[in-house]
């Protein structure tokens, strides 16, 4: 077990995130943030927070279920859980960040790029993930990297956070 | 990874007969579920890619109009390919013969068999010849699991829980299927249930399952949070166990002036289809404690979360 981020540099991650993402806000088209079930919904609420601190205030934000949009659903059974989209904005015309954990084969991101095409048609869709574990099997890459590290697939790398786990940390098995 | 996928599977089942053999957890699990699918429906593409390439067939014995359509559009939401099979049979004709049916289907490649039957057992018939998925549609006057499941599910919607509450089923419930899939969900969530008909129609031995008895509706109006209203079957009408419809509206219709006697905001269930000025008259059936239509909406959902869940139980024992 090897500790990737303490409590201290999640929280210094996540700033210079929310720092980066402001940065890049465009100016005159509504901005959304959404997070993708579970963790990445816990890490959009963060970042709406310290983005509001840097002064940029989202016009949306929301929650994505790609449960129903995997591509492994016959393999992983009755172990899926469906938590439920909760987007009750038009995400249409959207500059929308999307945000996630730890980015590893690209699909659950190819997951959630078809979700959000049910949903409507952003302007743009930029992608921030706390940890990029690489390792990817699709042409899917993060506009806004939290972490990155090289890692083989027999590792398990978790992000574990407050609200979920009662504790903030990222560890390497 | 971990993000979607639970440690240790509350839904295993890759059939749904009867909710007697399921767990408080198992039903509220669909339920919680079912809540998850209720937003799809409110898209503007309704459609989720959950069981596309699956093929759903819908084998209805006996008619039915609006479960098959609401089993048909939840199969569609989830975008499954979708078969109709009709076949009116006499009961005599059931037993090899249904099951030779039901294996001519699953040979042409089927996933899930939504059965419609008027025999009891039919469902549970044909889970011993197949091995795909067979969901319940309705088996004689057995069990109606999806029905029991959508009044749950509008129930906790409406009241915010199901524990604690005190339920009337009001009827002729010795020939509802309805009936007891209502009475052995509430009963397994908690709820207080009465079930109030003329005694011909309500058999005693409905105590042993936990339900209180009674053919005085009036009596029982006030403290009711949740009055499920059965169906007048036409059929029943000319047997000797039904009294004069005449005499069965006085006592059991459900009214304006009996609903002034009810908790203001007591909610009147029906699962429909509707006969207006007999059990139910039409000013409560549209009025604002009537959770009719409600019923219908929720039926959706819930029946999407119950071919989801049997479909993944089942691409997980394979």
């Amino acid at each position: 077990m090897k500790t990737l981020l303490t409590n201290n540099e999640l929280q210094a991650t996540l700033e210079r995130l929310a720092h980066e993402i402001a940065e890049a806000v465009p100016k005159d088209i509504p901005v959304a943030v959404v997070g993708i079930r579970r963790r990445g919904e816990t890490l959009a609420q963060r970042l709406l927070q310290l983005l509001a601190k840097a002064g940029v205030k989202p016009a949306h934000h929301g929650a994505l279920d790609i449960t129903l949009y995997r591509d492994d659903l016959t393999t992983i059974g009755p172990n899926a859980v469906v938590r439920g989209t909760e987007i009750d904005f038009n995400i249409t015309d959207t500059w929308l960040v999307l945000v996630d954990d730890v980015l590893y084969t690209g699909r659950s991101i190819r997951a959630a790029l078809s979700a959000l095409t049910d949903l409507g048609r952003p302007r743009a869709v930029r992608l921030a993930v706390l940890v990029d574990r690489g390792l990817r099997e699709l042409p899917i890459q993060p506009d806004f990297v939290g972490l990155c590290i090289e890692t083989a697939p027999e590792n398990d790398v978790q992000v574990k956070l407050t609200e979920v786990d009662g504790v903030d940390k990222v560890e390497m098995t | 990874m971990s993000d979607v996928v639970a440690e240790k599977p509350v839904w295993t089942r890759k059939h749904l007969l009867t909710l007697n053999d399921l767990s408080p957890e198992e039903i509220l699990y669909v339920l919680d579920t079912a809540e998850s699918f209720k937003e799809v429906s409110t898209r503007s593409i309704k459609k989720v890619p959950a069981l596309r390439g699956r093929v759903v067939v819908t084998a209805f014995f006996e008619d039915s109009t609006r479960t098959r359509m609401s089993f048909t559009l939840a199969a569609q939401r989830l975008s499954a390919d979708i078969l109709d099979f009709s076949a009116k049979i006499s009961s005599a004709s059931k037993g090899e013969s249904l099951r030779d049916t039901a294996r001519n289907i699953e040979a042409m490649g089927v996933d899930i068999i939504i059965v419609r039957h008027s025999s009891a057992g039919a469902a549970y018939d044909i889970t011993q010849a197949v091995d795909c998925c067979v969901i319940n549609a309705g088996d004689g006057q057995h069990a109606h699991p999806t029905q029991g499941l959508l009044d749950l599910f509008t129930i906790r919607e409406s009241k915010g829980r199901i524990d604690g509450l005190n339920v009337a089923i009001a009827g002729d419930i010795a020939h509802s299927r309805v009936a007891r899939s209502d009475l052995r969900g509430l009963i397994k969530l908690g709820a207080n249930v009465t079930l109030v008909g003329p005694p011909t129609l309500v058999p005693r031995s409905f105590e042993k399952l936990g339900a209180h008895i009674t053919s005085d509706f009036d009596a029982i109006l006030p403290k009711m949070d949740v009055i499920n209203m059965l169906r007048i079957q036409q059929e029943r009408i000319t047997s000797s166990v039904f009294p004069s419809i005449r005499e069965y509206i006085r006592l059991f219709g459900m009214n304006a002036d009996r609903l002034k006697r009810c908790k203001p905001d007591v909610l009147i269930m029906h699962p429909g289809p509707v006969n207006r000025g007999k059990e139910l008259a039409a000013d409560v059936a549209d009025g604002p404690n009537s959770s009719i239509l409600r019923q219908v909406t929720n039926g959706l959902a819930v029946r999407m979360a119950v071919l989801f869940l049997c479909q993944q139980a089942a691409a997980g024992n394979t």
